[in-house]
């Protein structure tokens, strides 16, 4: 290798490094929800995502034999009042920092542990961190032997999935709720029509479904007429309606929604997906209009002169020129605004209070105490599987369509 | 310009038009209007504004719900916030695209590159927030730091930060600009690496035999050139941040100085429906300029074509 090559690549590297770090930092926040998903709920609260292929502490009998078995017994079972192997009791100190705290109290008047080493540790707050990472194994000790059904279990799970899907919000799973076929608490059928709970996301998946294919479709439709006319036919106030097209495109939101709620009451069309569908075409229409109009005016103007020539009207001409040559654009306005109402929250909020879709769904499972992280960033997923798939898929037509609205225009 | 590229009725373009017309004032133009309407009526628009005036204190009669957007602490803070998001947080990601567009350009492995930091786009803010929500989670109890964010500080020894519900409310800004950046720099870059992409390579070529050096290129030749594409990016972000609402809904709900207008307006919009129309108001108010100035650029482009 010359040294004149080798002094370029060496010159590259700062680049690579930055360009690379960038990436990762841009992966590493949606990294860290994909994997908590499949992480069990204990070990979510118990140690951070990227601890996910780390060893899991091991139950350990070292530490309990030196804190706990001299009075506790090695089964657990010596001391009456505090029986180690009760579920029970065990059960109350299922997080490290509650078994910490169970160790600072007193018990009759005397420090809780006895060991001298031990004790000073557990009563020493500067060294908490420490004493917490100790504790983890006698948690794990104590979980086993109260039967085990307590044990932190540290392998990749699909059970948040599934109680995403199905809207289940209890401490355990769906899977043992249903694990003697009948619920528990008596919410669910434990059979496939569990996913049709209203509290469940696939139904918020098939809600957001019903809503975003027509809403995608129709103002295509009806945008198609329209920028033809715009673009191949000749009427009083062409020019102006047009620049006022344009202008509408950027007409927030939240201008319309309150009296289109109102006109929806009145109506009898609350909550209805036929009412979310004309709302979104509505919407959706200026951007569709402006930008199949740019594409087929730019099309040559031979192409219509010769199809009129061999005796075709408009009509024609709409559906066996203007259409099939406008594939790509329509792709691209198909995928811009499935992206869009797929994604939507406040609209669906206010239109379809009554069936929520998935943006909805999610603000609904939000725990500012952060107690459902599992729930959350499956039921988070869910809702990111079917926009990163079409958008990875058609990238090329959304990227043109961006270009088309916001820089050609 | 006229296109009569064939015989036509006189209704023929209406009938192509009619169908888009009507929705479109059904659903933009008749609810703008009845949106200003109803921000000079009271909470149920029963009664004109006026009937909300307290004796003894100030009062705009009618635009009494506009008194209280444009005077009230709590607006005053949503106002001065997307002041900030518009002044700080909207260069930060238009320069934040224009970077990554001229670095990405440069490497072999562009297209994943671009594709990753383009992603974000493609899933909801409400997902958004929820991913960050998590990287900035803080654990106030003796358990672990289980956000990323906060477990890096903690594993060097630092005090965790309340990076959303901080005392210093710019704290808490910060915190979501980021987010809005993580979201919002792929479709800068996006724009930006076609614009970039578009100066002749002869135009560069030749400079740099001139012996201009990489960063005189870029700022004497190639950012005039794509200056144009940068003031639409610029302007289309600030139409995005002037509406945003889902992050903040998400993130903060408004709370801990982070609220914004849209927030506010969708906050009365059961319990006080004139004061949310009048925020609503207030936001049509604040984008005209921008309409104005795109449909303008339009018709400039028409006299080009």
């Amino acid at each position: 290798m010359s040294p004149g090559r080798l002094k370029r690549i060496l010159g590259r590297i700062p680049l690579h490094v930055i360009v690379i770090s960038l990436v990762v930092l841009w992966l590493v926040p949606t990294l860290g929800v994909f994997v908590t998903s499949f992480r069990s709920r204990q070990a979510v609260r118990t140690s951070g995502w990227w601890m996910v292929l780390s060893k899991p502490p091991v139950p350990s009998q070292q530490e309990y034999a030196t804190a706990c078995a001299s009075c506790h017994g090695a089964d657990g079972k010596a001391l009456a009042t505090a029986d180690l192997s009760d579920p029970e009791v065990v059960g109350e100190y299922t997080r490290t920092n509650r078994l910490l705290q169970m160790l600072r109290q007193e018990v009759d008047g005397q420090p809780h542990v006895q060991d001298a080493e031990w004790q000073a540790l557990v009563q020493d707050q500067s060294r908490t961190k420490e004493v917490l990472d100790k504790l983890a194994p006698v948690g794990q000790h104590l979980a086993a032997l109260s039967g085990g059904s307590l044990a932190v279990d540290y392998g990749l799970t699909a059970s948040n999935w599934i109680d995403a899907l199905v809207g289940y919000k209890g401490t355990t799973t769906y899977q043992q709720e249903c694990a003697t076929g009948v619920s528990e608490s008596g919410k669910f059928k434990c059979d496939a029509s569990d996913l049709l709970n209203p509290e469940g996301m696939s139904r918020a998946f098939l809600n957001s479904l019903l809503v975003t294919v027509p809403s995608a479709i129709l103002p295509i439709l009806f945008a198609a007429f329209a920028a033809y006319a715009f673009a191949w036919l000749d009427f009083r106030g062409r020019t102006w309606m047009f620049a006022l097209l344009v202008g509408l495109q950027i007409v927030p939101l939240q201008m319309t929604l309150v009296p289109i709620a109102q006109l929806y009451s009145r109506l009898g069309l609350e909550s209805s997906f036929f009412g979310i569908w004309l709302f979104h075409t509505g919407f959706g229409l200026p951007y569709a209009i402006y930008l199949l109009r740019n594409f087929l005016g730019g099309l040559p103007r031979d192409l219509f002169e010769s199809i009129y020539l061999d005796g075709a009207n408009h009509w024609t001409a709409f559906w066996r020129l203007a259409i099939p040559l406008s594939v790509p654009a329509i792709a691209s306005l198909g995928i811009f605004q499935f992206l869009w109402v797929w994604n939507d929250l406040l609209v669906a909020i206010i239109l379809l209070p009554g069936n929520p879709v998935l943006t909805y769904q999610i603000t609904n499972l939000i725990d500012p105490r952060g107690g459902n992280w599992h729930l959350l960033t499956a039921a988070a997923f869910l809702s990111m599987i079917v926009p990163m798939l079409v958008f990875l898929a058609f990238q090329r037509y959304f990227v043109r369509g961006l270009l088309a609205g916001a820089v050609k225009g | 310009m006229v296109p009569k590229i064939m015989k036509q009725g006189a209704l023929t373009p209406w009938l192509y038009l009619s169908a888009a017309l009507l929705i479109m004032l059904l659903f933009i133009v008749y609810p703008t209007i009845r949106t200003v309407t109803l921000s000079l009526r009271d909470k149920a628009g029963a009664q004109p504004a006026t009937v909300d005036c307290v004796a003894g204190e100030p009062c705009w009669g009618v635009l009494e719900n506009y008194r209280y957007a444009l005077t009230n602490p709590e607006m005053l803070q949503a106002l001065r916030n997307n002041a900030l998001w518009i002044l700080l947080m909207v260069p930060g990601t238009v320069g934040a695209g224009l970077l990554f567009a001229v670095l990405t350009d440069r490497v072999r492995y562009e297209r994943l590159a671009k594709t990753i930091i383009f992603l974000p786009m493609a899933i909801s803010f409400v997902g958004a927030g929820v991913i960050w929500r998590f990287v900035y989670f803080l654990e106030t109890g003796e358990g672990a730091q289980i956000g990323v964010l906060n477990a890096i500080i903690a594993g060097l020894g630092g005090q965790p930060v309340a990076w959303l519900t901080n005392s210093n409310w710019m704290v808490n800004n910060v915190s979501l600009w980021i987010v809005g950046t993580w979201l919002w720099a792929g479709f800068c870059m996006t724009i930006l690496s076609a614009a970039l992409k578009a100066v002749p390579t002869e135009i560069l070529e030749a400079s740099r035999v001139d012996g201009a050096s990489e960063w005189q290129v870029f700022w004497r030749i190639m950012f005039p050139l794509i200056l144009p594409t940068v003031t639409v990016v610029t302007t289309t972000m600030i139409i995005n941040i002037l509406k945003v609402f889902d992050i903040v809904f998400v993130m903060t709900n408004g709370l801990n100085g982070t609220e914004v207008i849209a927030n506010r307006m969708f906050k009365f919009i059961v319990t006080n429906q004139g004061r949310s129309m009048a925020i609503a108001g207030l936001l049509i108010v604040l984008t005209i300029p921008i309409m104005i100035f795109n449909v303008r650029r339009f018709r400039e482009q028409e006299e080009i074509r």
